[in-house]
C-alpha cells in the first residue's frame, strides 16, 4: 500500500486514492490540527500516515476519509514537518524572554537545588529565573517582565547565544 | 594543529578565514551581531553564535561575549580578522590567559608597535629610518610650533591610538597647525578616547608601500616582498598592487630588509606588515607596522602562491616555516581594488541595502573576495566595503587590461559602489605610467 505523504497546493491533481473503511477510532484532534494546517498554507489536499492509521483530507466540500492501511513504517517527515508547521496557536500572546548573554543555560542554583522556576511559576520583575554562566562565572538573571511562566525553552546544560528565547511568559 | 577556531569578526574576512579552515580540516564557530543573522556565509561554518546587537561595542568588540562564544563552542583558538580587536593587545591577552590561543602576535609585540610613538623608537633602534619629527606625543600648541619650524612645513600631526586615516591634520604653516593641531587632538579623543598626538614632516607627494612579513615562534621571519597602495582617499586605500611599479630593485630589497630587521627588534610573530613612506627620490622611511593581516592580503597571495591566513593559523599552532626566504618567489603583477558601497556622485555616501542584482566577473587571473550576493542586505553599521577583486597576470599591463575587463563585468544593483572610480583609475594615464602619489586621487580624479 502506498503510504508516501503527499501535500499539493492548489487543485493540482493528486494520486487516485480509493475509499476505504474506516477501522478504530478517529483521532478527531489530529484532522482539526491537520484542517486547520491546511487552512494556514492554502493546501487543498493532504495525506497523513502514522503507523496503521492514513488521514487523507481534501479542501473544497469533498468528503473526509479517514480509514486504516495495512502496517506502516514509522511517522513520516511529513507528518512531522505536518507538526512542526503547524501554526503554533499555543504561543500567541505569549512574551518570550532572551538571553542578554553567551553561555551555558543552568535552570536551578546547583545540581542539588530545584530549579528556579517551572511551568506555572508566577514571576516579577525581580524574579530570579536561571543561571547563565560564561567564563566559569556565573551570572544569575532576572525575570525582568511579570506574568507566569507558559514554556521553559532550554535545557539545563544548554549553550544559548544572545537573543536565544529561553522562556515564554503569559503577561 | 587546532581542531576547531572562533572567528571574532564578519563579513568577508570572516569568510576567508572559514575557507582556510575548511581546507585544513579545522572546525569553525563564527561569531555574529543580529545585524548580520541572515547572512549566508554563518551556513558555512560548522557554528555560528549571536554575540549582540548591531552596534560593534554591542557586539563584535564586546570581549566578554566572544570569550563566552569561544567556551561554548570550545574552541582552542580565536581569529581576530582585521579591525574590531584584531590589534586590541588587551583581547589578546585575555584570550592566553583563558588558554585560547589567539591567531597573531604577542602581546608585548603588539603592544609596542601599536604605540606609533614607542614603535618609532623601535624603528631608530634597529636602524630603520623614521619619518622626522616629534620625539614622542606633543601635548602643547607652543611646542608643536617649534616642532613644526625646526622640521619644516608641512606637517602632519597624527594620533598615537590612531589607525584608518582618523586623527590627522596636515599644516602648511603656523596658523593651520595652530588650528589642525586642536582638531586632531579632538577628534582623537573622540574616536580613540586618547588624545595624544605626535608631529611628523609630511611628505608630499609620496607613496605608500607596504611590506609583508611573517615570523614563526622558532626565530625564523621572512619578507614576503612589498604591496603599493598609493592610491588613497581620505587616507583610505582604494587600489593595492605588487610589485611596485616605480620601486628600484635595489630600493625594495632594502625596503624589505629593513621591514624584517624593524620586527625582528619588535620581537614579532605571526603575520604583519611594514607601512612605509617613499618620496620621490625614493628615500623611505617607516610609517607603522599593522600587527594583523591586512585587507590587501590577497595582492601577496597572488605573486607569492602563499596563503597567508593559513601560514597564521600554522605559526599560532607552533609550526616552523616550512621556507626560507631565498624560497620566497615572487611571480607576475597583482592588482586588487576594493569595492566599497559608496555613492561617488555623493561624496562617497555609504549606501547600505539590499542587493538585488548581482553578477560578479571570472576568468582568468580574476579573484573576488567578498561575503556578498544577491538579496544581501548591506547593514549600516560596519565599514562600506562588500568585496575585493583582485587579479593576477604576468605583466602589468595584463592585469590592468584583465582588471579593466573585470570591472566592466562587474555588475551590482540598485547599490552605488566604487567600481566607477576604480573603472576611471584604470583608465588614467598617471596611474598607467605609475606616477602617482598619496594625494592623486583627491586632487586629480576628484577634483579637490
Amino acid at each position: 500500500m502506498n503510504d508516501k505523504k503527499t501535500k499539493r497546493k492548489n487543485g493540482s491533481a493528486g494520486p487516485a486514492t480509493p475509499a476505504g473503511a474506516v477501522g478504530g477510532p478517529m483521532d478527531v484532534g489530529m484532522v482539526e490540527k491537520l484542517v486547520r494546517l491546511m487552512k494556514v498554507n492554502d493546501l487543498t489536499f493532504i495525506e497523513v500516515a502514522e503507523g496503521d492509521r492514513r488521514i487523507l483530507l481534501k479542501r473544497g466540500g469533498e468528503t473526509v476519509t479517514t480509514f486504516a492501511a495495512a502496517p506502516a513504517p514509522q511517522p513520516s517527515a511529513a507528518a512531522q514537518k505536518a507538526a512542526a508547521v503547524e501554526p503554533p496557536n499555543e504561543d500567541e500572546g505569549l512574551i518570550p524572554i532572551k538571553s542578554i548573554m553567551v553561555g551555558t543555560f543552568y535552570a536551578a542554583a546547583s545540581p542539588e537545588a530545584p530549579a528556579f522556576v517551572s511551568v506555572g511559576s508566577k514571576i516579577n520583575a525581580d524574579s530570579d529565573i536561571c543561571i547563565i554562566e560564561a567564563m566559569k562565572v556565573f551570572n544569575t538573571i532576572k525575570a525582568e517582565c511579570s506574568g507566569t511562566i507558559a514554556r521553559v525553552l532550554v535545557t539545563n546544560g544548554q549553550s544559548v547565544e544572545f537573543g536565544q528565547p529561553l522562556f515564554l511568559i503569559k503577561p | 594543529m587546532f581542531s576547531k577556531i572562533l572567528i571574532a569578526n564578519r563579513g568577508e574576512i570572516a569568510l576567508r578565514i572559514i575557507r582556510a579552515c575548511r581546507e585544513m580540516g579545522i572546525k569553525t564557530a563564527v561569531v555574529y551581531s543580529t545585524a548580520d543573522e541572515n547572512a549566508a556565509y554563518l551556513k558555512l561554518a560548522d557554528q555560528a553564535i549571536c554575540i549582540g546587537n548591531p552596534p560593534p561595542g554591542d557586539s563584535y568588540l564586546r570581549i566578554d561575549r566572544i570569550m563566552s562564544a569561544a567556551e561554548v563552542a570550545d574552541v582552542q583558538a580565536i581569529h581576530p580578522g582585521y579591525g574590531f580587536l584584531a590589534e586590541n593587545d588587551h583581547f589578546a591577552e585575555v584570550c592566553r590567559e583563558c588558554k585560547i590561543e589567539f591567531i597573531g602576535p604577542p602581546v608585548s609585540a603588539m603592544a609596542a608597535l601599536g604605540d606609533k610613538v614607542q614603535a618609532k623608537k623601535i624603528a631608530r633602534k634597529a636602524k630603520v629610518p623614521t619619518v622626522p619629527g616629534s620625539e614622542g606625543a606633543v601635548d602643547d600648541e607652543k611646542i608643536a610650533l617649534k616642532i613644526a619650524e625646526e622640521i619644516g612645513y608641512p606637517v602632519i600631526i597624527k594620533a598615537a591610538a590612531g589607525g584608518g586615516g582618523r586623527g590627522m591634520r596636515v599644516a602648511h604653516n603656523n596658523v593651520s597647525l595652530r588650528a589642525g593641531f586642536q582638531a586632531a587632538r579632538a577628534e582623537a579623543e573622540n574616536a580613540f578616547k586618547d588624545s595624544t598626538v605626535y608631529i611628523e614632516k609630511y611628505v608630499e607627494f609620496g607613496r605608500h608601500v607596504e611590506v609583508q612579513i611573517l615570523a614563526d615562534n622558532h626565530g625564523n621571519t621572512v619578507h614576503l616582498f612589498e604591496r603599493d597602495c598609493t592610491l588613497q582617499r581620505r587616507h583610505q586605500k582604494l587600489v593595492e598592487e605588487s610589485p611596485s611599479p616605480v620601486l628600484r630593485e635595489d630600493v625594495r630589497q632594502d625596503l624589505c630588509a629593513a621591514a624584517v630587521r624593524l620586527v625582528k627588534a619588535a620581537g614579532y610573530t605571526n603575520a604583519g606588515t611594514v607601512e612605509f613612506l617613499v618620496d620621490k627620490d625614493q628615500k623611505f622611511y617607516v610609517l607603522e607596522v599593522n600587527a594583523r593581516i591586512q585587507v590587501e592580503h590577497p595582492v601577496t597571495e597572488s605573486i607569492t602562491g602563499i596563503d597567508l591566513i593559513k601560514e597564521q593559523i600554522r605559526i599560532a599552532a607552533g609550526e616552523k616555516l616550512g621556507y626560507s626566504q631565498k624560497d620566497i618567489k615572487r611571480s607576475g603583477h597583482a592588482i586588487e581594488c576594493r569595492i566599497n558601497a559608496e555613492d561617488p556622485a555623493r561624496n562617497f555616501a555609504p549606501c547600505p541595502g539590499t542587493i538585488l542584482e548581482l553578477r560578479l566577473p571570472g576568468g582568468p587571473g580574476v579573484r573576488i573576495d567578498s561575503h556578498v550576493y544577491a538579496g544581501y542586505r548591506i547593514p549600516p553599521n560596519y565599514d562600506s566595503m562588500i568585496g575585493k577583486l583582485i587579479v593576477h597576470r604576468p605583466t602589468r599591463e595584463l592585469a590592468i587590461a584583465t582588471m579593466r575587463r573585470a570591472l566592466r563585468e562587474f555588475h551590482i544593483s540598485p547599490i552605488q559602489t566604487t567600481i566607477p572610480l576604480h573603472q576611471q583609475i584604470m583608465n588614467n594615464s598617471n596611474f598607467l605610467s605609475g606616477d602617482v602619489d598619496t594625494g592623486f586621487i583627491e586632487r586629480s580624479l576628484l577634483g579637490k
